[in-house]
C-alpha cells in the first residue's frame, strides 16, 4: 500500500478488523433479540484548497473515523456509534444498539465472509495522495484563464475538494465488504461587473476520479464557461411569469428528474405509503417516451459505488420503463417489506447515521429527437441550461428548481438570457407532459450532492434535451416578458 | 466543580496540549478548538418505535499560521497517532498556502476575560438526564395527538424527540482559553393526510428549547402539526398576478436569513452580496429594525465570546430600514478597513468566518390577525421551497405555499406557485410588521407584509 491515509481497521492497520472480530460484535448486537444487525466502519479523509486574489488562501484537511452499529427488530432500529476502535468501545456501541430489542432471545448472526467487489473508480493515483503543488497549479490555471477572459471579471474564486472514504461493512446476513471510495470536485466562480450591474457565473465538475480528470476538462475550460455565464447574465432580462413550454438542456437538467421523480421512488417513502408513487407499480406515471434508471455502475461517476453502506451490491434499477412504473429503489429493510431483492441503494452520510434508500446515478434515457428540432418546436418558452438546485415535497410531488443560466425561446430560437428564473411543478404531472426527448443524452459533470433527512450523499444525474409542455415559470414579468 | 465544568476543563486541557505541540513543531500561531457532546434521538411512526440512536463524540480542530500562511485541520481520531497527524498535516498545508497579509488573530489586548463573560443560561442538567423511555413517550404522545386531532390524519412520517448536550473549548497561542456548554431538546411531529387526485399533504410542527421545562407539550405540538397538515388540503394554483404577500413568521424568518447571508463580512469583501457599499443607506422600509444579539439569555445562537475570543456584543444591523453595519470577524474587518463586531464563528473544522448569533427582525405593534384583516386581497405564505436566491444581485424567486387572502380572511390553500421580487425591493416594500415573535430559532422574525410581489401560477 502506498499513500499517507489508510484506515486503522484495514487488514494491516493498527486496529485491524477481521471476520472474527466482526462476528463477535454482531453476536453482541443481536444478543437482545434483534433480527438484523450491521457494522459500518468508516475512515474518511477530506481536503480542500481555496484560491482567490491570486493566492492559495487556505488549505484544509479533515479526518473522521468511527464505527456505527445498527440493530433492527421489525421496523425498529437501534443505532449507536463510537469514534475509537478499542474492543471495549465497539462492544459498548453494540450493546447500546442492541437495546432496541431488549428482552428478546439472542439471535445468531451468519458468520461473515468477504465479498468480491467490482472496481468502478478508475484512478491511477488518488488526488489526496498527490503533492499539493500540483493542485495549486490547477487552481492558478483556472484563475489566470478567468481573469484573462474578459476585463469585466472582477473576482475569481477557484476551489478543489478531494477525499477518500474507506469503509468496512459487515452484516448478520453473512456479508462483509471493504471499499475505498475516492472523490474529487473542482469549481470556479467568477463575478463580472459592468457599471453597477454585477453578476456571477460558475462551472465545475469531478467525480470518483483523480487529477487526470483535467486531461479532458482543463481548468481553463471551466474558467471560460464560468466567465461566459457571468457575461451572459450581465445582459439578462427579467424572466416571464406564468405557464409556458420549457426545454431542459442535456446533462445538468437531470437534477430536475432527481427531485421531481427520484425521491418519490425511494422505497422507504413507499413502504410508509407517504409518496405520491405509493402502490402504483405497473401504472402509467410518465409519458411513454420516458425510461428512468438508477445505475451505480458508471465508471468514475460521482454517484457510483462498488458496494452500498449495508454491504449489498448495487444493480441497475429500472424505475420507469416507457412511462410505466416498474419499481422503487430498495435498501435491505424495504426490500424485505416489498418481498423483492435489495438492489444496493442503502446509503448513509457517515458512520454517525443509519442507511436509507438513496439514489446513485439517476438518468432519463435518450429519445429520438434532434435537440435543434425540439427548440424549433417552441414558439414561446424558456430554455433551461444550468441549475442552481432544487427541492421536492415527496408527499405530493411538488418541486421547485432555480436556474443559474436560462434563455427565452421565441419563435423556435434562443433569444434573451433570463435572470432569476424558477421552475415549479409537480413531478408526475411534469413527467406526463414530456413531449419530446433528444438523442443527446449526457451525464452531468460531477457536482451534485443530495440531502435527505439531514444526510448528504454525492449523486450523479443525467438526461437528454427534454421538452415539457406547460410548466410554471416563476419570473417577475407578468403578461409581457 | 460540576460534571459539565469538569468535562470542559478536560477539553481546555486537551486544547492547550495541542497548541503547545503545534507551536513546538514550528507554528507561529496555533489555535485549537475541541468539541464534545452526546445525544439521544428517538423516532416513532404509526405508534411504534422506529429509531433509538444514542452516542457521544469528540473532535479536534486546529488552525495554524506559518508567518502569514494559514491552514486548518480536523480529526475525530483522538488517538496519539490521530493527534500527531492533525498537527503534521496542518503544518504541511500551511507551507503550501501563500502569505495573506490580512490573516492573523486579534491583538491579545482585545481578547475577552472570564470575568467579562455573561451567564447565558444555555445549559440545563434536566435535558441531559432525559432517559430513552421518557423520550419515546414524548414522541409517541406527539404523534398520537396528531392522529386524535382529526380522522383525516391517516398517515404519518413520524414524530421524533431529541436531546443533545454539547461543550466546546477554544485555546489560542495568543493567550485565550475558554469553554462553552449548551443543551437542547426538541420534539417534531409530521402527520400526513390524503388529498384529492392521489396527492398527500404533509405538515409539521416542532418545539425546541435549551431548557427542558420550556419545551412545549408534545400534545400541543402534535395538534398544531395536524392543524397545519389539514389546512393544506385542496391546495390550488392561482393565476399569475401582482399582489400583496404576507409572510408568516416561519417564512419571514427565511427571508431574514437571506439578508443575513448578505451582511456577513466574507460576502462583502468577496463582492458576492448585493449590499456591498450600502452601509448608511436604506436597505429596507423604515418599519424594519434587525438586531444580532449573542447575549440573549437561553437563546439558540447565544455565545458569551466569539470564535476568536472577543467579547460578544449586541449589534444593530438595520435600524429603521438603514443598514448600520456588516457583521465582521477580525479578518473580514481588516480586509474592509473596519473593526470586528465580535461576530467570528469557528467551525468544528477550524475555519473562521463571521456568523449571526440570534438575529431578530424586531416585532411591530399590530397583531397577526389584524394584519390579515387589513389585507383585502393577497397571498399568505406559510412555506417556501427551493433555492432561488442570488446573493450577488438580490434576485429572489422561490416556490411558495400558503393561503389566498380574500376580504381580510384566509381562504383556500395555495400551492405550486412562485413568488418573485428582488430582495432589495422586497424589504423596502414591507408595509406592516406584526407583533408575533418567538425565539425557537437563531434567526427569527414576526409575520410581515410586502406591499406587492409577482406571483407566477397558471
Amino acid at each position: 500500500m502506498t499513500g499517507r491515509y489508510h484506515a486503522p481497521f484495514a487488514e494491516h492497520g493498527s486496529h485491524a478488523i477481521d471476520a472474527d472480530i466482526a462476528n463477535r460484535l454482531l453476536r453482541i448486537a443481536l444478543g437482545q433479540g434483534g433480527d438484523y444487525a450491521d457494522l459500518f466502519f468508516e475512515y474518511s479523509v477530506s481536503g480542500s484548497y481555496a484560491y482567490d486574489e491570486q493566492i492559495l488562501r487556505s488549505a484544509r484537511r479533515a479526518v473522521s473515523m468511527g464505527l456505527g452499529v445498527r440493530v433492527m427488530k421489525g421496523d425498529a432500529t437501534g443505532y449507536a456509534y463510537c469514534e475509537e476502535l478499542s474492543f471495549d468501545a465497539m462492544k459498548r456501541a453494540a450493546e447500546t444498539a442492541a437495546q432496541i430489542a431488549a428482552g428478546g432471545k439472542p439471535h445468531s448472526p451468519v458468520g461473515v465472509t468477504l465479498r468480491e467487489l467490482p472496481d468502478r473508480y478508475p484512478i491511477a493515483v488518488e488526488s489526496i495522495d498527490v503533492d499539493g503543488a500540483a493542485k495549486k497549479a490547477i487552481l492558478e490555471r483556472a484563475d489566470r484563464a478567468a481573469r484573462a477572459a474578459d476585463s469585466r471579471v472582477i473576482r475569481v474564486d477557484a476551489s478543489l475538494a478531494e477525499g477518500v472514504r474507506e469503509i468496512l461493512v459487515a452484516n448478520s446476513l453473512g456479508h462483509m465488504a471493504r471499499d475505498r471510495q475516492p472523490m474529487m470536485r473542482f469549481g470556479v466562480r467568477v463575478i463580472a461587473q459592468d457599471g453597477d450591474n454585477r453578476q456571477s457565473g460558475s462551472s465545475g465538475g469531478g467525480g470518483r476520479l483523480g487529477l487526470e480528470y483535467f486531461d479532458d476538462r482543463a481548468p481553463e475550460w471551466h474558467a471560460e464557461q464560468a466567465v461566459k455565464q457571468a457575461l451572459v447574465m450581465l445582459d439578462a432580462r427579467e424572466a416571464p411569469a406564468g405557464e409556458m413550454d420549457v426545454v431542459l438542456g442535456p446533462g445538468d437538467s437531470g437534477i430536475l428528474l432527481h427531485e421531481a421523480v427520484g425521491h418519490g421512488l425511494e422505497a422507504d417513502f413507499n413502504r410508509k405509503n407517504t409518496s405520491n408513487y405509493s402502490n402504483r407499480i405497473g401504472e402509467e406515471v410518465a409519458s411513454a417516451l420516458c425510461t428512468v434508471v438508477d445505475d451505480a455502475s458508471l465508471p468514475g461517476s460521482r454517484g457510483s459505488i462498488n458496494v452500498d453502506d449495508e454491504g449489498l451490491l448495487p444493480t441497475r434499477s429500472v424505475l420507469i420503463e416507457d412511462g410505466v412504473l416498474r419499481g422503487y429503489m430498495q435498501d435491505r429493510h424495504s426490500a424485505d417489506f416489498f418481498k423483492t431483492t435489495p438492489d444496493g441503494h442503502g446509503r448513509r452520510e457517515s458512520f454517525r447515521s443509519h442507511p436509507m434508500p438513496r439514489m446513485t446515478n439517476t438518468m432519463l434515457l435518450a429519445g429520438q429527437d434532434d435537440p435543434e428540432d425540439i427548440i424549433r418546436s417552441v414558439s414561446r418558452g424558456v430554455y433551461a441550461k444550468k441549475f442552481g438546485g432544487g427541492q421536492v415535497d415527496i408527499s405530493n410531488g411538488d418541486f421547485v428548481f432555480s436556474l443559474t443560466e436560462g434563455y427565452l425561446i421565441e419563435d423556435g430560437k434562443l433569444t434573451a438570457p433570463l435572470k432569476g428564473v424558477n421552475l415549479i411543478g409537480n413531478g408526475p404531472d411534469a413527467m406526463r407532459k414530456v413531449e419530446m426527448l433528444g438523442h443527446d443524452f449526457e451525464i452531468s459533470d460531477g457536482i451534485w450532492t443530495c440531502g435527505k433527512d439531514g444526510q448528504s450523499v454525492p449523486v450523479g444525474v443525467g438526461c437528454p434535451t427534454i421538452k415539457i409542455s406547460a410548466m410554471t415559470v416563476g419570473g417577475t414579468q407578468v403578461g409581457g416578458g | 466543580m460540576s460534571a459539565v465544568d469538569k468535562e470542559v476543563a478536560e477539553l481546555i486541557e486537551l486544547g492547550q496540549s495541542i497548541v503547545k505541540r503545534a507551536r513546538g513543531a514550528g507554528a507561529d500561531v496555533a489555535e485549537a478548538s475541541v468539541h464534545g457532546g452526546s445525544h439521544l434521538s428517538v423516532k416513532v411512526r404509526m405508534r411504534e418505535p422506529e429509531l433509538v440512536e444514542e452516542a457521544g463524540s469528540r473532535a479536534l480542530g486546529l488552525r495554524v499560521m506559518l508567518g502569514k500562511r494559514v491552514a486548518s485541520t480536523y480529526t475525530s481520531d483522538l488517538s496519539k497517532a490521530g493527534q500527531q497527524l492533525l498537527i503534521e498535516d496542518a503544518l504541511e498545508l500551511a507551507k503550501l498556502s501563500e502569505a495573506d497579509e490580512f490573516a492573523g488573530p486579534p491583538d491579545p489586548s482585545e481578547l475577552s476575560k472570564p470575568t467579562q463573560w455573561a451567564d447565558l443560561d444555555t445549559f440545563d442538567d434536566a435535558v441531559s438526564e432525559i432517559a430513552a423511555d421518557e423520550a419515546m413517550q414524548r414522541a409517541l404522545d406527539g404523534e398520537r395527538a396528531a392522529f386524535d386531532y382529526d380522522s383525516r390524519i391517516t398517515n404519518s412520517e413520524g414524530a421524533s424527540f431529541t436531546r443533545a448536550r454539547g461543550m466546546s473549548a477554544l485555546v489560542t497561542s495568543g493567550g485565550f482559553a475558554g469553554g462553552d456548554v449548551g443543551t437542547y431538546a426538541s420534539v417534531v411531529v409530521t402527520p400526513v393526510a390524503d388529498d384529492e387526485g392521489g396527492k398527500k399533504r404533509r405538515g409539521y410542527h416542532w418545539s425546541a428549547a435549551r431548557h427542558y421545562a420550556e419545551l412545549e407539550s408534545s400534545r400541543a405540538v402534535g395538534q398544531e402539526a395536524a392543524r397545519r397538515t389539514l389546512a393544506q388540503l385542496g391546495a390550488k394554483k392561482l393565476p399569475t398576478q401582482e399582489l400583496p404577500v404576507i409572510f408568516d413568521k416561519d417564512a419571514a424568518r427565511s427571508i431574514v436569513g437571506l439578508l443575513a447571508g448578505c451582511v456577513l463580512g466574507g460576502s462583502i469583501w468577496r463582492k458576492s452580496s448585493y449590499l456591498v457599499d450600502r452601509v448608511g443607506t436604506q436597505v429596507a422600509s423604515d418599519l424594519v429594525t434587525i438586531i444580532d444579539d449573542p447575549l440573549l439569555v437561553r437563546g439558540p445562537g447565544s455565545r458569551a465570546f466569539d470564535g476568536e475570543g472577543l467579547i460578544s456584543r449586541r449589534n444593530i444591523v438595520v435600524q429603521d430600514g438603514k443598514l448600520q453595519t456588516y457583521l465582521l470577524d477580525t479578518y473580514s474587518a481588516r480586509k474592509l478597513g473596519l473593526q470586528s463586531t465580535g461576530s467570528a464563528s469557528r467551525s468544528s473544522s477550524g475555519g473562521i468566518s463571521p456568523s449571526t448569533s440570534n438575529l431578530t427582525l424586531q416585532p411591530g405593534t399590530i397583531s397577526r390577525d389584524d394584519l390579515v384583516a387589513d389585507t383585502k386581497h393577497g397571498l399568505y405564505v406559510t412555506g417556501m421551497m427551493g433555492f432561488g436566491f442570488n446573493s450577488v444581485t438580490g434576485d429572489f424567486s422561490r416556490g411558495a405555499s400558503g393561503f389566498l387572502i380574500e376580504n381580510g380572511e384566509l381562504g383556500h390553500a395555495v400551492s405550486e406557485v412562485t413568488i418573485s421580487l428582488n430582495l432589495d425591493q422586497l424589504l423596502q416594500r414591507i408595509d406592516a410588521v406584526a407583533d408575533d415573535i418567538d425565539h425557537r430559532t437563531s434567526i427569527a422574525s414576526p409575520t410581515f407584509r410586502v406591499a406587492s410581489m409577482t406571483l407566477a401560477g397558471t
